[in-house]
Order: structure tokens, then C-alpha cells, then sequence
């Protein structure tokens, strides 16, 4: 194949760093969960899953887009905060695959009330329609629709930082995250705070999935895909990393957009083999504390 | 009772306790369920298709309408008296699976046929177990290998279209009509592979130029790294070679990119479920083809009764493409065996082999060297206005008649004359 501009190398970078935003919001979520509890949420697709559905439900109830970027967040979180109450709380202090296996299960419980409420084929999820088309970026056209994720994304990375940095509620998830015992010995309700993180984690999973609905449709298996997806992510940038699961999802995407220019067969494995190597130079990741697993 | 008998001398007590356990064993034997079976039991007919992963909604149309075609045959009295009856088998689209799936269908369920498939690849691997076995296998998915002489056996029928004719029906219909500059965004298996093959078959002819071929693995998620590449290009024709949920979000994203401003999308196949999965947005104006269309009732009477046989069975709703599939594969074989008076492996193939039939689609037949069945293909486009029901999403725009020319010929295909 001919024609490689300096305009298609541009867009293909462009592409790439859109995508990368793309797999930063199905990482943050993860990253998140893992980095304030060490828990490492297998169930994380099924609740983006559950958010591209909750989304479907408010449109089909009479809402519309803007409604279900509110809706789907509070829904999806409050389940999660009922998974952690109920079926995660119990399992704290006893290592770290007990919730691992739980949320795993979990996950193919999820998937299967989905297809017997919702069915087993798939359903369109049109983009809204102010966010259709196209737009002229000065190298090429990219649709609206993503650019509108790459600033929804960098808005929830913006709420968190805040969140976690500057509120004084922030200070205690991540002294609670460094030593629970004397923040628990300090009069502060740790089981509370952990909810709310859970929570948190949970929320922005389904904001992903209810964001990939437009780009891809809704069907009850979409989590799965991306939960190997955010997983490296998560890996490669440092588990427990905000900062780094940012740096690696925008790596990982421009990974995958140059492999796909020249040899998109291999676009797939390159992820994994980006992984590979990040892991053989620094085993904790871009920003990992090194330990934080075992 | 027993004392009468023993006292008379003629059966010891010992004896006869030996006797009834050997009744009873043999009672509780597989060896005397066979036997039963092959007198009185159901014909059953194996049925390995992909309910899970990315074609399962067509998988479940096909399972629909097989179920109609068995009902209608058992409402008509069976085979003298002798139901059918469909043993459903997910493969989970994994050619593995489909194997020990169709081998467990013929060893412990004895089914007598199999029809199914949703997959030019696990196709085969059901065709290599049942082959083996003796068993007849229609399968109701494309495929151009299954044709092929390495592939074929005498127990090997082919209801689908292969991806040979119908590449060649679409490619003919829109490469004089929209340009000769075509790329293609290829699913990298057999599928995408011979469906891209038969297009630039059918392209020598127009002298189209091949821009470029941009694969992806089956399963992709997302295209927004692949298509900026192939807008670049410029193609007066964009083809995109995949199916399913593949396909779905090919399209949806290829719509978003703005590609249909500038660019014929083309497809080899518009499957019907896909559509309706997808909307009509990301399908709007694709063109590509299919082996059955309901709309194809104002032209034959077959397809309005099948129409309206499955919608009597299914609350209203109209059979799709790979629903007609299912019934077509499962419907020639049940014909086949009454003709044949029996389930006899050859003398159904004999019966199947000399079907003329029109059951769901006009007429078809099965071509001796390959099974292959040599049928109409539709060119369709889809539509998102006008749409007279929640099945009305296609156009037919054009048809390639039932013609062998549009086969690949039993030489090139390596079967002896």
C-alpha cells in the first residue's frame, strides 16, 4: 500500500491518543479499586457492561443521552457499593485472591441476568445526535463522538484528582490505602470509606461502558473484551496507579495505532507485547509501588 | 407359580433367578435401547451451531426456523408415523468445540444427520467428524473449501451460498456501477479470506484496482486505528469482508469516521439479525448480498408460506436470512428421508441428490459433485426510511439467478469429472 503523508501518520497518532483516552476510562475504574483496596475487581467489564445497559434502560424509559451520563453512574455505583457491603466486605484481610475468584463469579452471574432480562442479541445505541459526524481536525476527519470521550474522560480524571487530592475525605482514602490500621485507630470508619471507593470504582465503569455504547452497540458479552484491555493498562502503568494507568492507556493506544499503519494483523498482540516488555524492565510498572500484590 | 414349575422338574429355581437377572440386565443395557432405537425412536437431527459469541444472534434465528421445519414435517405424519426431532448443540463459534460437540451428538445422542454450522472455519471441523463417521452433514453457513475436492465427501451438503457466488453476485452488481478504485478491511480467517477472494475474481472482469487490504482479527472491538489508513487511500468502494457483531461495528464506526460521504461501503453479506443489532443508522445505504430476503414473497409462493408459517409459530415475526438457512438445511434432508422411505445414510444422499425443490427461496438444487446448492443471490441494500414493519430493512436491488456458471467448476475444484 502507497500513500503514508505526513497527514495520515498525524491522524494515525491522533487515532492513537484517542483510543489510548478511550482505554484510560476502562482502566481508571480498575486502577482505582485496586490501588485503595488491593482488590482486584474481575467483575470491572461486567459493571461497564451493566453501565452501556442501565444507559439502554433510561433511553427506552423516555430519557435521553445527557440524562444517562447522570443516571448510570449513581445506578451502577450504588450496586457496586451493594457488592462491596454484601459480598467483598467479608472477604477483606484474607488475601488477595478471595475477592479475586468472588468478583470473577461474579462477573459471569452479571452476564447471564443480562441475557435473561435483555436477551442474548444485541441492541443499537445511537450516537446522540448532536454529537454525529465528523470534524475537520487540520490533518483529517475524526468523528465527534470520540472527541467528546477524550473530554468526558479527561473530566473524570480531572473530578478524581480532585477529588483524591484536595478534599479532605481524599486525604483519608489514601491514608486508608497506606496503613488502614492506624486510621482506623485514629476514630475514622474505614469500612465506610472503602465502600465509597468501591463505589467510585464502580461508577466510572459503568460511565465507560454507557460512553462505548455509541461506538460499538450493546450486547451482554462487550465487558469481556475490555477487561483484558484495562487490565493491561492497569499493569503496565503501575498497579494502584491513577497517573500511571493514564501514561499507559494513552501508550497503549498509540502502540496500537501505529501497529495497525503498518501491520494491523499484529494490532492485537502488540498490547500484550508492550506489557511483556514493560514487565521485564520494571516489574512494578511506570508508577507502581513495588509490593503492593504481595 | 414358581413352586409349580419347580416341582414339575423342568426349571430349576436357580436357574430361572438366573435367567431373570439376565432379563434385567439386559433391560437396563445400552445395547437394548439401541436396539429400540432404531426401530421406534425419533429421527434426530444434530444441530451444532455458534448460540454464544458474536454470531449468536443469528445462531438463534437459525435454530428458530429449524425447530418450524421439523414441526411441519412431524404434523405431516413423519416418516410413517416417525417424528423428527432437532438435538441443539452450542459450539461456541471454537472449531474445537464444534468437534467434540458433533462427535458427541454421533456417538451418544445417535443422531442420524447433522445440520448447522456458523462458521466457514468450524464448518469444517464438523465436516471432518462427520465425514468420518458416515453421517450426513448439510451445512448451513458459507464456506468455499467445504466445495472443494481435499474437503468434500459423498456425505457432505452445502445449503449456504459460498462466499465465491455470492462476492461474485454483489461485486458484479456494483463495480460498473460505483467505481473501480475498491479497498477492503478484511476479517483475517477463512471467512474474510475467500469472501476477499471472490471479489477480486469477480473484479478481473471490470479491471478494478485493488488500493489495499487492511485485516483485522475476528473479534475486533475497534477500528478507529484502521480506517483513517483506508480513507487515506481514497477508494471509490470500500469492502468490508467480516460478519456479526464484526461487521456491526465495522459499520457503525466506518459512519462515524464520515467514510459514506465519499464512499460506497459494499459487503459480501447483510445479515438481517445484524441489522437489527446494529440500527439502521450505521447500515444505512451498505450494499451487499444474501442468500434470503422475507420480501422475496411477492415473487415466489414458497417464501410467502414459509413466512407465514414461521410467523404463526413465532408471534408475528418474519424469518431472516440465516433463519431460512436453518430451515432450508433441516427441510431437504426430512424431504430426502421420505422420498427415501427410510433415514439409510445412501439412500438419502441418493433422494437429496436428485431434490429439485423450492421450499423457502425459488428453486434450488444440489450440484452432484459438490453438494453445493445452486441458488438465486440477492443483492441488497439497507435501508432506514419507509420501513413498512421492524423486518423491513433491506431492498432487494438485484438478483443473480440460479446459474452452475456462478460456481467455481467441479474441475477447478478438484473433483473428477
Amino acid at each position: 500500500m502507497t500513500g503514508l503523508s505526513f497527514d495520515l501518520i498525524a491522524l494515525q497518532l491522533f487515532a492513537g491518543l484517542a483510543l489510548g483516552a478511550i482505554y484510560v476510562l476502562f482502566a481508571i475504574g480498575l486502577s482505582l479499586i485496586f490501588g485503595m483496596l488491593t482488590v482486584v475487581n474481575f467483575a470491572h467489564g461486567a459493571f461497564y457492561m451493566v453501565g452501556a445497559y442501565v444507559g439502554l434502560y433510561v433511553l427506552m424509559l423516555g430519557g435521553n443521552f445527557w440524562v444517562c451520563l447522570i443516571a448510570v453512574p449513581l445506578v451502577v455505583g450504588l450496586f457496586g457499593m451493594v457488592v462491596e457491603r454484601f459480598l467483598i466486605r467479608p472477604l477483606y484481610g484474607r488475601g488477595i485472591d478471595y475477592p479475586l475468584l468472588l468478583t470473577f463469579g461474579l462477573s459471569y452471574v452479571m452476564v447471564e441476568l443480562v441475557r435473561i432480562a435483555f436477551g442474548k442479541s444485541g441492541y443499537p445505541f445511537d450516537t446522540p445526535e448532536i454529537l454525529q459526524g465528523a470534524v475537520d481536525i487540520g490533518v483529517g476527519y475524526f468523528p465527534l463522538y470520540r472527541l467528546f470521550v477524550i473530554g468526558a474522560t479527561a473530566v473524570v480524571l480531572l473530578a478524581l484528582w480532585l477529588f483524591l487530592e484536595k478534599t479532605s475525605f481524599g486525604l483519608i482514602i489514601r491514608a486508608g490505602a497506606r496503613d488502614p490500621q492506624i486510621v482506623r485507630v485514629l476514630g475514622v470508619n474505614v469500612a465506610q470509606v472503602w465502600l465509597i471507593v468501591f463505589g467510585i470504582g464502580t461508577a466510572i465503569a459503568g460511565f465507560a461502558g454507557l460512553l462505548a455504547a455509541p461506538l460499538q452497540g450493546v450486547i451482554p458479552e462487550m465487558g469481556g473484551t475490555i477487561l483484558a484491555e484495562a487490565f493491561v493498562v492497569t499493569v503496565v502503568g503501575g498497579m494502584g496507579s491513577i497517573g500511571g494507568a493514564v501514561l499507559a492507556g494513552l501508550l497503549v493506544g498509540v502502540v496500537v495505532s501505529m501497529t495497525s499503519l503498518f501491520a494491523p494483523e499484529m494490532a492485537k498482540v502488540s498490547i500484550f507485547a508492550l506489557m511483556a516488555v514493560v514487565l521485564i524492565v520494571r516489574p512494578q510498572g511506570f508508577f507502581g509501588r513495588a509490593g503492593l500484590m504481595s | 407359580m414358581t413352586r409349580r414349575i419347580t416341582t414339575s422338574g423342568s426349571i430349576s429355581r436357580r436357574r430361572l433367578l438366573a435367567a431373570a437377572g439376565a432379563g434385567a440386565a439386559l433391560a437396563a443395557s445400552p445395547f437394548r435401547i439401541n436396539l429400540l432405537q432404531a426401530q421406534e425412536a425419533n429421527i434426530k437431527i444434530g444441530f451444532p451451531v455458534p448460540l454464544t459469541g458474536p454470531y449468536g444472534a443469528e445462531a438463534q434465528d437459525q435454530v428458530r426456523a429449524a425447530q418450524l421445519a421439523i414441526a411441519q414435517f412431524n404434523d405431516g405424519g413423519g416418516l410413517h408415523g416417525r417424528k423428527a426431532e432437532l438435538v441443539v448443540r452450542d459450539d461456541k463459534l471454537n472449531a474445537g468445540e464444534a468437534a467434540t460437540r458433533s462427535l458427541e451428538l454421533v456417538e451418544q445422542e445417535k443422531v442420524n444427520f447433522v445440520v448447522g454450522s456458523l462458521s466457514a472455519a468450524v464448518q469444517l471441523a464438523i465436516n471432518n467428524v462427520t465425514k468420518e463417521r458416515g453421517i450426513i452433514f448439510n451445512s448451513i453457513s458459507q464456506s468455499d473449501a467445504i466445495n472443494e475436492a481435499k474437503d468434500f465427501s459423498k456425505y457432505t451438503f452445502h445449503e449456504a451460498l459460498n462466499p465465491h457466488m455470492t462476492a461474485g453476485a454483489v461485486g458484479r452488481y456494483v463495480f460498473p456501477k460505483f467505481g473501480k478504485k475498491v479497498a477492503f478491511l478484511t476479517a483475517d480467517y477463512a471467512y474474510g479470506t475467500e469472501m476477499l477472494r471472490g471479489f477480486l475474481e469477480a473484479g478481473k472482469a471490470f479491471n478494478i484496482e485493488n488500493l489495499g487490504d487492511v485485516r483485522h482479527p475476528i473479534g475486533a472491538t475497534d477500528f478507529s486505528t484502521l480506517l483513517p489508513r483506508l480513507q487515506s487511500l481514497k477508494p471509490d468502494i470500500l469492502c468490508i469482508c467480516n460478519f456479526g457483531r464484526d461487521q456491526q461495528i465495522a459499520l457503525k464506526q466506518a459512519t462515524d469516521f464520515g467514510i459514506k460521504k465519499t464512499t460506497q461501503i459494499i459487503a459480501p453479506l447483510l445479515s438481517h439479525a445484524s441489522r437489527v443489532a446494529a440500527g439502521p443508522q450505521a447500515f444505512d445505504g451498505v450494499i451487499g448480498g444474501c442468500s434470503f430476503y422475507w420480501g422475496l414473497e411477492d415473487k415466489f409462493a414458497s417464501t410467502k408460506a414459509f413466512n407465514a408459517a414461521f410467523s404463526k409459530m413465532y408471534d408475528g415475526k418474519l424469518p431472516t436470512d440465516y433463519g431460512a438457512l436453518g430451515y432450508g438445511g433441516v427441510r431437504t434432508v426430512l424431504e430426502a428421508v421420505k422420498t427415501a422411505g427410510s433415514v439409510d445414510t445412501d439412500k438419502v444422499i441418493v433422494a437429496l441428490e436428485a431434490l429439485k425443490y423450492d421450499y423457502y427461496k425459488g428453486p434450488q438444487y444440489y450440484r452432484k459433485c459438490d453438494h453445493q446448492s445452486v441458488q438465486s443471490v440477492l443483492v441488497i441494500k439497507s435501508k432506514s426510511k419507509d420501513m413498512k414493519n421492524e423486518s423491513d430493512v433491506f431492498e432487494i436491488i438485484g438478483t443473480d439467478e440460479p446459474n452452475e456458471a456462478n460456481l467455481r467448476s467441479c474441475e477447478e475444484l478438484g473433483h473428477k469429472a
